[in-house]
């Protein structure tokens, strides 16, 4: 039963390329040096911006670098970012929405005003001044402010599931027999919310490997690190599109776009998992009630 | 919050009589909407309170480098007058803090944002006016073709849920809206501007021609404009897309949905009254919603198009760190999320009957 | 109508005057997994005019089922695969079959002569729309000369009808208490005079009182509206008392049929009699409980022979062979069982191979 929705295609091909995305960050940059044997800092002076070739499968930047080199490299630094970002949102998440959740009443306005406010401040330009004012930035920080600006939208729905699980009758029983309120949260709401707590994770994790990229874009980034970010901001800055230089910026953002793409397949087919209205609508399920259709009425079942 | 405490609690079961019922749901309904301009006052003030602070908590003395960064391009001393101003916004380290607070209060209230550094000594108040309508034109647009496409589309699918239309559709809709918009824009650019020669590489307008009221200088802007519009358009439009699927796949599936069948009403009737009205609610409130991130929204648009707008000053404020237009642009982005919130709430209050009586 | 739909019919069930509804061999499956799931099989009963047909079950025997496919409101993956639907106006007009008709030409049926009452009041009516409306469109759907004023003082006066305040007609569903949007979904059902009324289960949303208070203003309006019901219910001790007769299904099958006061006093099939000892009568000092062990069989591998005979107390050989057909009991021509245990004078070797 666990193991059900490992049943979906949607599921299991979004979870492959999060799989491969994830082994690239552990063991692409031993990869890149030992077996392909390519530096993917050096400059090779002998190939500037070299369309793909054998030599270069992915081709070189303006500096020389490779890109391909580049690409997977770039996959740890993302992929970090994206996981301190998610551990530090999810973590505030956690702190501010379950207490709300669980101990309603004043606190529960307090920290609900807070979410609030953190969910209609426009976080993109609030975070491009802070880091406007803090200049250097390292990945760290970047890391930090985009958990730290990111975590409103799982408090919410964090809140609302400790809210309803706090009010079930076992939470009840032992809130009257006087067990301690930390006791509870830990060993009895929270275990209950794992499962939401691990999907919120996971997209906190994708959004935050495209907010890097976002920021670096911006030119809000850290320089002396290669990250899928920072390929596309500096394929910006030395106008690599209207150089023609395709394969610098291309490659990255595939990589980004491959990754929230796999975020949105597990997402939904969780969610058809979970709905049964949205698991109806699943085209094997329309295309078989057809085919049964058209025996039924061959048979004479329903035709007059 | 102010209007939160004050709130009476509706009671919906109380049946007395068809006009007292009315009566308090009419006022239940204003309560909501007090409760939430409430909030949403005290969202603003903390927004301008964060503006005040953040300079100050930061390392250095931002108010030292701005008075540098002056003197440095107008290549004059920064008078009384001015440095007045500038302590005022960034920091008077030898001030009371409490009253530097009142101070930017009373330069806010007169809508005095400071003057920018860069194109000193333009007020940043002019800066802004200056490209808020170019935001607003592209963005504008933008947003209401990606909603009404994105939402067209996702009604169709969720009807047509599990065919081939919706097989296709949706799926290539998944990847499309998980593409990083300024990639895809870069790769627009390079497409259509760069190999194909179809539409300029950056700018808003022709700098050869007079702005003003005149045609050719309004097809310029349209020519301009058009492949910024379109990538905007195709990045929104999934996102409404997929969340109109999925609302009409469940909607049609509910039993209100089913009974208005079995009443043998037309399929006509029971799609717009019943589906589509209940699969649209979310999605006429995100629309709302989106409308506040028009001025705020394009900030990567304008900075890959280097089109004129509020987002490209802001992105070279930031290069320039010019904090004054930096500050001010993220004052009027905040005031506009704000106020479409608002917006969002009262279209709900309007559209569905039960958030009325929720308080 | 074709030739395997003529041999599915039950034997001896003529369409006698005074039926409103024939059921014939209905089977309906559905298109999950690699092979399609049977959830209905072979249903036949028949109902007749004015009458309330209980049909009990526990969750998953296909009473569900039973009633979207009755009323055509099912949905892939559910499809009827066999069986007629016979409905028998009041005109007297031949009886159409409800189950082959196109979508257009079934409107013109549906809510005129059939309606339903769901089982959530609160899903069932559209939260957006005011009650009147909701009352307003249907009236005028199918009757077009219909002014929007006359439909919603019509509307007004159905909820009267079952005791709510005609000045409820402007509310929204969510401001009515729970009782009374269960009350205003039947006013709902009967607002085009239909002669059959199909009910799912709509009193296991609402608290005890107010289910006692629906059921009596039930058999009122039938009285008054002379319509049929098909009541579709977990609860067979709230059928004893409400209907006239019983249906008891199994895993999508029809095992028993009888008037309620003989399915109370004389259950015959083994399923039968232990619903009936798993709850407690309602008129009467409580007496020790029994339930059936076991649980209902998964639909997608149904065992072979009678689907009750993992859980049967009575089982002999042959119960996990031979497939019980419904058949008329000998005493009584009111009573069907399906069971090997009551073998019928028509049917002396008892089951169909499966």
């Amino acid at each position: 039963m666990r193991l059900e929705f490992l049943r979906s295609w949607k599921v299991i091909t979004g979870l492959a390329l999060l799989a491969f995305f994830a082994l690239l960050a552990l063991f692409g940059p031993w990869f890149v040096r030992h077996v392909l044997g390519i530096d993917p800092l050096a400059n090779d002076i002998s190939a500037i911006a070299q369309p793909p070739s054998g030599a270069h499968l992915l081709g070189t930047n303006q500096f020389g670098q490779d890109v391909l080199g580049q690409v997977i490299e770039g996959t740890r630094a993302s992929m970090s970012v994206g996981l301190l970002a998610a551990t530090i949102g999810t973590a505030l998440a956690v702190l501010v929405g379950v207490p709300a959740g669980y101990f309603g009443g004043r606190i529960d306005t307090a920290l609900n005003f807070v979410t609030n406010l953190f969910l209609v401040m426009p976080v993109l330009p609030l975070i491009l001044i802070v880091a406007g004012y803090l200049r250097g930035t390292g990945l760290w920080v970047i890391a930090l402010v985009i958990g730290v600006f990111g975590w409103s939208g799982a408090a919410r729905t964090l809140r609302a599931q400790a809210l309803s699980v706090s009010s079930r009758d076992f939470v009840r029983a032992m809130r009257m027999v006087g067990e301690r309120s930390h006791r509870l949260i830990f060993f009895e709401v929270l275990p209950h919310l794992t499962g939401l707590i691990a999907s919120m994770f996971l997209h906190a994790m994708i959004g935050a490997v495209l907010a890097e990229a976002g920021l670096a874009f911006l030119g809000i980034s850290d320089a002396s690190v290669v990250s899928w970010g920072t390929m596309i901001q500096s394929a910006q800055d030395q106008s690599a599109v209207l150089r023609g230089l395709w394969w610098w910026f291309v490659p990255p953002g595939l990589c980004i776009a491959l990754i929230g793409t796999a975020a949105s397949l597990v997402n939904f087919g969780m969610d058809e998992l979970a709905n049964p209205k949205l698991r109806a609508a699943r085209s094997t399920t329309v295309r078989r009630a057809r085919r049964l259709q058209r025996t039924a009425r061959l048979n004479g079942g329903e035709a007059s | 919050m102010s209007a939160a405490t004050t709130a009476v609690e509706p009671s919906p079961a109380v049946d007395k009589g068809g006009r007292a019922r009315t009566a308090a749901r009419s006022a239940s309904r204003w309560t909501f909407l007090a409760r939430r301009t409430g909030f949403y006052l005290a969202a603003a003030w903390a927004a301008i309170t964060l503006n005040f602070f953040l300079p100050r908590l930061m390392p250095g003395d931002p108010s030292a480098a701005v008075v540098a960064q002056l003197q440095q391009v107008s290549g004059q001393q920064v008078d009384q007058h001015q440095l007045a101003a500038i302590q005022r916004l960034f920091g008077d380290p030898s001030a009371n803090i409490g009253q530097q607070y009142l101070d930017y209060l009373r330069q806010l209230a007169n809508f005095d944002l400071g003057t920018s550094v860069t194109y000193f000594p333009t007020p940043v108040g002019d800066l802004l006016w200056q490209g808020l309508p170019w935001t607003l034109l592209l963005v504008g647009t933008t947003t209401v073709i990606a909603f009404v496409l994105g939402t067209g589309l996702g009604a169709v699918a969720g009807w047509r849920a599990g065919t081939r239309f919706d097989t296709i559709v949706s799926p290539l809709t998944t990847f499309v809206s998980a593409i990083p918009y300024f990639w895809m824009a870069l790769l627009g650019l390079w497409v259509f501007s760069f190999l194909l020669g179809w539409f300029p590489l950056s700018g808003g307008y022709d700098p050869d021609l007079a702005i003003g009221p005149n045609l050719p200088f309004l097809l310029s802007v349209l020519q301009y404009g058009a492949l910024p519009a379109a990538t905007i358009v195709f990045s929104a439009f999934g996102g409404w897309l997929l969340g109109m699927r999925n609302m009409t796949v469940t909607t049609v599936r509910e039993d209100y949905v089913l009974l208005a069948h079995a009443k043998g009403l037309s399929t006509r009737r029971v799609l717009l009254r019943y589906a589509a009205r209940n699969a649209l609610l979310p999605n006429f409130t995100g629309f709302a919603l989106a409308l506040g991130h028009v001025v705020g929204g394009a900030l990567l648009t304008e900075i890959v198009f280097s089109y004129p707008g509020i987002g490209y000053l802001m992105y070279s404020a930031l290069q320039q760190r010019d904090y004054p237009v930096m500050q001010g642009v993220f004052f009027m982005i905040t005031l506009t999320v704000l106020l479409a919130n608002l917006l969002a709430d009262t279209v709900y209050v309007l559209l569905d009957p039960r958030i009325r009586d929720q308080g | 109508m074709t030739a395997p739909t003529e041999q599915r019919r039950p034997p001896g069930a003529p369409a006698a005057a005074g039926t409103v509804l024939d059921v014939r061999g209905l089977t309906v499956e559905y298109a999950t997994g690699q092979s399609p799931v049977r959830a209905c099989v072979d249903v036949s009963f028949t109902l007749r005019r004015g009458e309330i047909l209980g049909v009990a079950g526990e969750s998953g025997s296909g009473k569900s089922t039973l009633i979207t496919a009755l009323t055509r409101l099912q949905r892939p993956p559910a499809v009827t695969t066999a069986g007629q639907i016979l409905f028998h106006g009041r005109d007297g007009a031949p009886p159409v079959d409800l189950a082959a008709l196109d979508a257009k030409r079934l409107r013109r049926y549906r809510w005129t002569s059939l309606s339903i009452v769901m089982q959530s009041a609160m899903d069932a009516l559209n939260p957006v729309m005011r009650l009147g409306a909701q009352f307003a469109d249907v009236l005028r759907a199918h009757d077009r000369t219909l002014t929007r004023k006359l439909a919603w003082a019509r509307a007004a006066e159905l909820l009267t009808l079952v005791g709510i305040s005609a000045d409820r007609v402007r509310d929204y569903p969510h401001q009515l208490s729970g009782g009374m949007r269960q009350r205003a979904a039947i006013a709902l059902a009967l607002a085009c005079g239909p002669e059959l009324v199909v009910m799912d289960e709509p009193t296991t949303a609402v608290d005890v009182v107010m289910q006692r208070q629906i059921l009596a203003q039930v058999l009122r309006l039938r009285a008054e509206l002379d319509f049929a019901v098909v009541f579709v219910t977990h609860d067979l001790s709230l059928l004893l008392e409400l209907a006239d007769r019983i249906a008891i299904m199994y895993a999508g099958r029809i095992v028993e049929v009888g008037s309620s006061a003989a399915l109370y006093a004389d259950p015959q099939h083994p399923y039968t009699r232990g619903l009936r000892a798993s709850f407690p009568p309602l008129r009467a000092p409580l007496t020790t409980l029994t339930g059936i062990p076991g649980s209902p069989p998964d639909l997608r591998d149904p065992p072979p022979g009678c689907p009750f005979h993992p859980r049967c107390a009575l089982r002999t050989s042959g119960c996990d062979t031979h497939l019980p057909p419904l058949v008329r009991a000998a005493a009584d021509p009111d009573r069907q069982v399906a069971c090997l245990l009551h073998p019928s004078p028509q049917d002396p070797t008892g089951g169909e191979q499966r």
